[in-house]
């Protein structure tokens, strides 16, 4: 059974402070977005939109598809289909916000860095989640945090966008 | 979703439409990765590739070895010469030998049809058929179908006319097979004595005119003249070969408008196209060479990236 956790009204408010508080902190100057497939990269853009909004120029914008960077590669079975990576501009001397739904174990963020690197040498990366939930494997943390949320091992937390999913909400869900 | 089951790649003919699909789809994702400052993912760190050629070859082993790199697998290469072949050993002892140091796939190549598919069956480790005489290429006819929809934006309902020596060509069969598959049209060009009877079984036209191909044809696929395969003669002279099948800048103007040229290289130049055919812009000789490399990673990531030790 799926527990609801977050609502759209407040996934809408909480990317609304969260992109002021980026732009904030980071400034506008140098300022590139990137956003994990897909869900991650959803969300950058939404980021990316509310800080042009306020600034009026153009961020950067970029997607990153950490498969080919994955650790659990032989431990999952069949391959994960490959999708691409676009990042469309040089990434050294950028400020780079790196976007993600949901932050767990910390490998996925583990493979974005080590494929950012790989692109370039970005002045500074900070991560943005929407949710941050607990259960850390590696020393990872994120700078911007929507909402810390306490789920069991055996639950999944989903991050629902309309893009992707045709509906706006989080919520926990038991794995069978 | 689709998953990839196969432990082997050893012809397009035994392939599904989807299966053929789901490598270019996953091709796709592979070619951006060329493109990048570091050409180089870590997705097969800690494999082993073995370039196992019983026959010379440079672009196929070449295209291979940069694929494997450009995954951080390590390249093993063994090549004919002073090696265990002249000694006696099967290709199959070859080949269980090199598995028993732990290698994690074998690329085949071989002067006889069904070497790679015999070596498959005898050894649990990965095996790509990198040719076998004149029966399949298959990651050829892959990097051509993916340079094909690439530029068309389809395979379904083109016409492709595939020129030149059929008899010899394991290209033109990897060709046959995978178009047919994807719904394109294929039509055979050449003289009498290079078409072998029966290739109308595999779903193709035959035209012994140039011209004829010429009009109908979306594509023109020429093969390369195999003189060193021709051990009689298939034809009188090369001049003659020239003047009934060699390409030139008129005759393609008497073709479609957005009529492309492609070879599987290396080109005989003045032979089976001339150079301003092959320098024009209708040629897609050289963007076949850049998506060789990323339909050869999408195979290599395909077959070897699963392999868990429980397999």
């Amino acid at each position: 059974m799926a527990k609801e956790v977050m609502k759209k009204a407040e996934m809408e408010r909480i990317i609304a402070t969260l992109s002021k508080e980026v732009l904030k902190e980071m400034g506008r100057k140098n300022l590139a977005i990137v956003g994990i497939r897909k869900r991650g990269a959803i969300l950058a853009k939404r980021v990316a939109e509310r800080i042009e909004g306020i600034t009026k120029n153009e961020i950067p914008l970029g997607t990153l598809d950490i498969t080919l960077y994955r650790d659990d590669l032989s431990a999952i079975g069949p391959q994960p289909v490959v999708h691409r990576t676009e990042i469309p501009f040089d990434l050294t001397g950028k400020n780079v916000l790196l976007v993600d739904d949901v932050l767990y174990t910390g490998r996925t963020i583990r493979a974005a860095l080590d494929e950012l690197i790989d692109f370039g040498r970005p002045e500074v990366i900070k991560l943005l989640v929407l949710i941050d939930r607990d259960n850390r494997e590696l020393p990872i943390q994120p700078d911007f945090i929507g909402k810390r949320l306490m789920a069991r091992k055996n639950e999944m937390v989903e991050v629902k966008l309309k893009e992707s999913d045709a509906k706006e909400e989080v919520v926990i869900i038991k794995k069978k | 979703m689709m998953r990839w089951k196969r432990k082997d790649l050893l012809t397009l003919e035994e392939l599904s439409k989807e299966e053929i699909e789901f490598i270019l789809e996953t091709a796709k994702s592979f070619k951006e990765v060329s493109t990048r400052d570091v050409k180089k993912v870590p997705t097969l760190r800690g494999k082993t590739i073995v370039n196992l050629f019983f026959e010379p070859s440079t672009r196929t082993r070449t295209s291979f070895e940069l694929a494997a790199k450009r995954l951080s697998a390590d390249v093993l290469d063994f090549s004919i010469g002073g090696s265990s072949v002249s000694k006696g050993e099967s290709p199959v002892d070859t080949a269980r030998n090199i598995e028993a140091m732990k290698v994690d796939c074998f690329i085949v190549r071989h002067s006889v049809a069904g070497v790679p598919k015999l070596i498959a069956k005898e050894v649990k480790t990965a095996v790509i058929n990198a040719g076998d005489d004149s029966h399949e290429h298959p990651t050829q006819g892959l990097l051509d179908l993916f340079t094909i929809r690439e530029k068309k934006g389809k395979i379904k309902g083109l016409k492709i006319a595939i020129i030149g020596d059929i008899r010899h060509s394991r290209v033109a069969r990897s060709n046959i097979w995978g178009l047919t598959k994807l719904g394109a049209s294929v039509i055979l060009c050449g003289p009498p004595t290079l078409i072998p009877l029966g290739m109308e079984k595999m779903g193709a036209e035959v035209t012994f005119s140039l011209k004829e191909a010429i009009k109908k044809s979306d594509i023109l696929y020429f093969l390369r003249v195999q003189r060193e395969r021709q051990k009689e003669t298939f034809f009188p002279s090369i001049q003659e070969y020239v003047h009934l099948y060699g390409m030139d800048l008129e005759s393609l103007k008497e073709g479609k408008k957005d009529l492309l040229i492609m070879h599987p290289g290396p080109i005989n130049r003045g032979i089976e196209i001339k150079s301003e055919v092959a320098e024009s812009t209708s040629s897609l000789i050289l963007e076949q060479v850049t998506n060789g490399i990323a339909v050869r990673m999408a195979v290599l990531y395909l077959l070897v990236g699963k392999r868990s030790k429980n397999d």
